[in-house]
């Protein structure tokens, strides 16, 4: 049976599954619920400084896209950090933390930008024994109005400073998390580096509005007519998170900066392909919202079953093991030829892969032979753009086959050549590299 | 004396009251708003869509599916319109087992089509229930047409007409329009007077003058209409019922199917409604379909049909049978009609003899079996009148004993056009006669004002 314990930055957890601090967290009776139903850690829901407690709207916090049978695709909400009292939750991870001291339990936090928040709130979290603290840098509503969460996110110096704050300041391993609202997050990553973190996770949520009630003419989640920008996440942000992810794991700068992956998970599948680009684990929030927490249970069995069919021991054998197949398109080979196949048996005759290639692209399908509906490639224009498959219902039945070497192209006129070119050495490339003398 | 089910003879009152309401009800129950949007989610949105060529009206089945996906339920039911102003019938009365939902690539894929007719209902029970005209009529023609018939083809072409700016008026022998909508259905494919609900739908475009009571051949005569209106479109159906021909089927107690299906549907009260206890149905399309599966739903105790050729050749859809099956009727195959037996005059039971192919000739193997029976249904066909044109029949040329018209609905008359079930190389379909009425309407519509 494949070993799923998970030790990310020394903390220890049975399994790389983790609640991200949101909702699911935000106390004791959430948290012990979750790890009773089996997820190896949680990050406690952000806490703030001392004071008088933050407020909610009392309208809709969340808004929501949903597939035909109103699947939840995507999840965007307006709730600030936690609204309960700082002492209370700190009581709470105190307690929790003794009670399941095999669970990883790490606290966010977000106070304001100056060094004395910082070092007023480090030690009373200490004091609870919490296995760590994430850095909220990615909150991209409310909070950022206020000069925190991902205002502070989108500045990299504040980053670095502040992570510099609490690495000076707490024993605890320091996760920073990153907010997606900027437009290249290696530099985010490199500033948290710079300023000692021990780890970065990201994604926070996205800026998004879900929809406008075309009635009122209100954006949604609507309060009393009106609606602000919340924080997108679910399955419509996995491919956007994933990609962070990648970029910050290939960076040479970044390179080997521990990872806790967070953006749509839902599937053991999803896990495993955040670590496979080289997240240590995962956090998760939005599926435990859909579904409940029992969803852990498919995770750890899907992950494991997985594991032991393929032969990964542990999760060592997977982390980061697609990393190094993530490259720039400049490098990608461009003597590779592939063509799209249909599996005739296959073929259920909707014609969409027709349509899309007729109306949309390269003109490479067949609708009639002979007098009848049938749909083939035809090769001598197929570009092997992969929309066809991307388009048709039917899973495998229109596949990409790669030309082996010295077949003839049928669109060029060229035998696939057997040796690997890219964009650098191409002849039309006019900032092409020579190969020296 | 057994009362209820097991009463001997044809008498109503086989089931407790309550149970009509039950066993009358909607076969195939509208679909609610999130039912519709799953199931609309399940289409493809084919290009060059085989529903849609399947389709005898040509409706653009993945167009009107994706804007009820889409929220528009309103822009789907005219998509539907635009094609088929029938819509609404079409949609709970078309075999679609054998059209539409039979080419569904997902019937290929997986034998599970998108629900067609149940979204067509959906979208069309929106826009009905919204009286939601879609079509302005076009400035008055000055020119009238007369059309025979209020049935399906009647009714699609008099609203073409009406659309185009023609003077409609529809001679419908019947009490009610609707032709075989209102009197010739199973009730539970059309419950809560949809018939009428849908004529007056389509006669709200205006310009369609129907009136009740007034026969072809007895009130008026073809020559009078060709002499009052500018065109003339017949779509009377068919008037006669094939007979059995076997001996002694004039006792009491045989009866033809339509005229059974057409008091069932007219009854204000089922519980009254007479029906055998044990009932034989001679034919194997639709109409013996509907005629034994109401038999059995108004409580007779055993109900069998009785056809002489293989399952393979049944008009009636599979769907069709296997619903009859359900409801617990018996479908025997190779057995042909031969004698009715009667007692005192009424009917007491039916003498059957086998059939087989001799070559591709069907034969009696002489082999005969007997079924008791109180009541036997003919559900052998229909067949096309031509007495009613009174003599102007002559001069209109049949086929095949049915009227014979040319690809745009013409007949041999100046000026005559016809459609549904009355004409040559129909199929004897709603939708068929919808199709057939709207394109001759088309053409008496270039007829009129190229003239």
């Amino acid at each position: 049976m494949a070993d799923i314990r998970n030790n990310f930055v020394g903390i220890k957890s049975p399994n790389p599954f983790w609640l991200a601090s949101a909702p699911p967290t935000d106390k004791a009776y959430n948290v012990i619920r979750a790890f009773k139903a089996g997820w190896g850690g949680v990050v406690w829901k952000t806490l703030g400084e001392e004071g008088p407690p933050v407020v909610n709207v009392n309208g809709p916090r969340y808004g929501a896209i949903w597939g035909a049978d109103r699947r939840l695709l995507g999840l965007n909400n307006i709730e600030l950090i936690t609204d309960r009292d700082l002492q209370v939750n700190l009581r709470e991870i105190k307690q929790v933390k003794k009670d399941w001291p095999d669970r990883a339990i790490v606290v966010s936090l977000m106070v304001p930008c100056v060094e004395e928040s910082w070092k007023a709130i480090l030690p009373v979290v200490e004091e609870t024994e919490a296995d760590g603290i994430e850095l909220n840098f990615g909150c991209p509503h409310g909070m950022s109005e206020r000069g925190m969460g991902a205002a502070v996110g989108q500045v990299p110096e504040y980053i670095e400073m502040v992570v510099r704050w609490c690495k000076a300041n707490t024993r605890m391993p320091v996760i920073t998390k990153l907010t997606p609202n900027i437009t290249d997050v290696r530099k985010p990553a490199r500033a948290a580096l710079a300023g000692g973190t021990d780890a970065v996770s990201l994604i926070n949520t996205i800026n998004s509005i879900t929809g406008v009630d075309l009635d009122s003419f209100a954006p949604q989640p609507t309060i009393d007519g009106k609606g602000s920008h919340g924080g997108y996440c679910g399955p419509a942000v996995k491919p956007i998170a994933m990609n962070m992810v990648a970029e910050i794991a290939r960076d040479p700068e970044t390179h080997g900066l521990p990872i806790s992956g967070i953006g749509g998970i839902t599937t053991w599948r999803d896990a495993a392909e955040f670590m496979a680009l080289g997240a240590g684990n995962v956090q998760v929030c939005t599926a435990a919202m859909t579904y409940g927490f029992k969803i852990v249970q498919e995770m750890i069995a899907g992950l494991e079953n997985w594991m032991d069919e393929k032969g990964h021991a542990s999760l060592d054998d997977i982390v980061g093991r697609a990393t190094p197949n993530v490259t720039d398109w400049q490098y990608l080979n461009l003597n590779y030829v592939a063509k799209a196949h249909i599996d005739q048996d296959a073929c259920i005759k909707c014609g969409r892969c027709h349509i899309a290639c007729e109306d949309t692209s390269h003109q490479a399908i067949t609708n009639m032979v002979d007098g009848k509906r049938h749909f083939e490639v035809i090769e001598t224009e197929c570009v092997g753009c992969n929309l066809c498959v991307n388009v048709c219902p039917v899973e495998n039945c229109i596949t990409m086959e790669p030309l082996a070497a010295g077949v003839m192209d049928q669109r060029t006129g060229k035998p696939v050549s057997p040796v690997y070119a890219n964009w650098t050495t191409h002849p039309n490339n006019p900032m092409a590299k020579v190969a020296a003398e | 004396m057994p009362e209820g089910q097991f009463k001997d003879g044809i008498a109503g009152g086989r089931l407790p009251t309550d149970q009509y309401a039950e066993n009358f009800s909607d076969l195939h129950p509208p679909l609610d708003h999130h039912e519709a949007l799953v199931e609309s989610d399940r289409c493809y949105f084919c290009y060059d869509a085989p529903c849609m060529n399947a389709c005898p009206t040509s409706i653009d089945i993945p167009l009107f599916i994706r804007q009820i996906s889409t929220g528009n339920p309103i822009g789907s039911a005219k998509t539907i319109f635009d094609q088929n102003i029938l819509g609404g019938m079409c949609a709970r009365v078309c075999p679609t087992e054998t059209l539409c939902e039979e080419v569904c690539v997902r019937e290929v894929a997986e034998g599970k089509p998108v629900q067609i007719g149940r979204l067509q209902r959906y979208a069309t029970d929106v826009a009905m229930a919204e009286h939601k005209q879609f079509y302005p009529r076009a400035e008055s023609t000055g020119k009238s047409v007369a059309v025979v018939g209020a049935g399906p083809a009647g009714l699609a072409a008099a609203h073409r007409l009406a659309r185009h700016g023609h003077e409609v008026t529809i001679l419908e022998a019947r009490p009610k329009a609707g032709g075989l909508n209102e009197y010739g259905i199973a009730a539970y494919k059309s419950i809560d007077n949809f018939a009428q609900a849908e004529v007056d739908y389509v006669t709200g475009i205006g310009g369609i003058d129907i009136q009740n009571g007034k026969a072809l051949g007895r009130d008026y005569q073809l020559s009078d209409l060709i002499r009052n209106y500018d065109a003339v479109f017949l779509g009377m159906g068919l008037g006669g019922v094939n007979a059995l021909r076997a001996e002694g089927e004039d006792a009491d107690g045989v009866t033809n199917a339509v005229e059974f299906i057409a008091e069932l549907r007219q009854a204000s009260d089922l519980a009254s409604l007479p029906v055998g206890r044990r009932v034989v149905v001679i034919g194997g399309g639709m109409t013996a379909i509907d005629a034994a599966v109401q038999s059995k739903l108004l409580g007779a105790e055993e109900v069998t049909i009785c056809y002489r050729r293989g399952q393979e050749h049944m008009n009636a859809s599979e769907f069709e049978q296997d619903l009859a099956a359900a409801n617990g009727v018996t479908i025997r195959h190779w057995l042909q009609p031969r004698r009715v037996i009667a007692e005192n005059g009424r009917v007491s039971g039916i003498e059957l003899e086998y059939t087989a192919m001799n070559g591709d000739k069907l034969a009696g193997t002489g082999e005969r079996l007997t079924l008791v029976a109180d009541q036997v249904f003919k559900a052998i066909g229909q067949s096309f009148v031509p007495a009613a044109l009174n003599g102007s029949g002559a001069s209109i040329e049949l086929e095949a004993g049915r009227i014979k018209v040319d690809a745009e609905g013409r007949t041999s008359l100046a000026n005559v056009w016809a459609g549904g079930d009355c004409i040559f190389g129909g199929d004897d379909l709603t939708v068929s006669a919808v199709a057939q009425g709207r394109d001759a309407a088309e053409s008496i519509n270039r007829s009129l004002t190229q003239g």
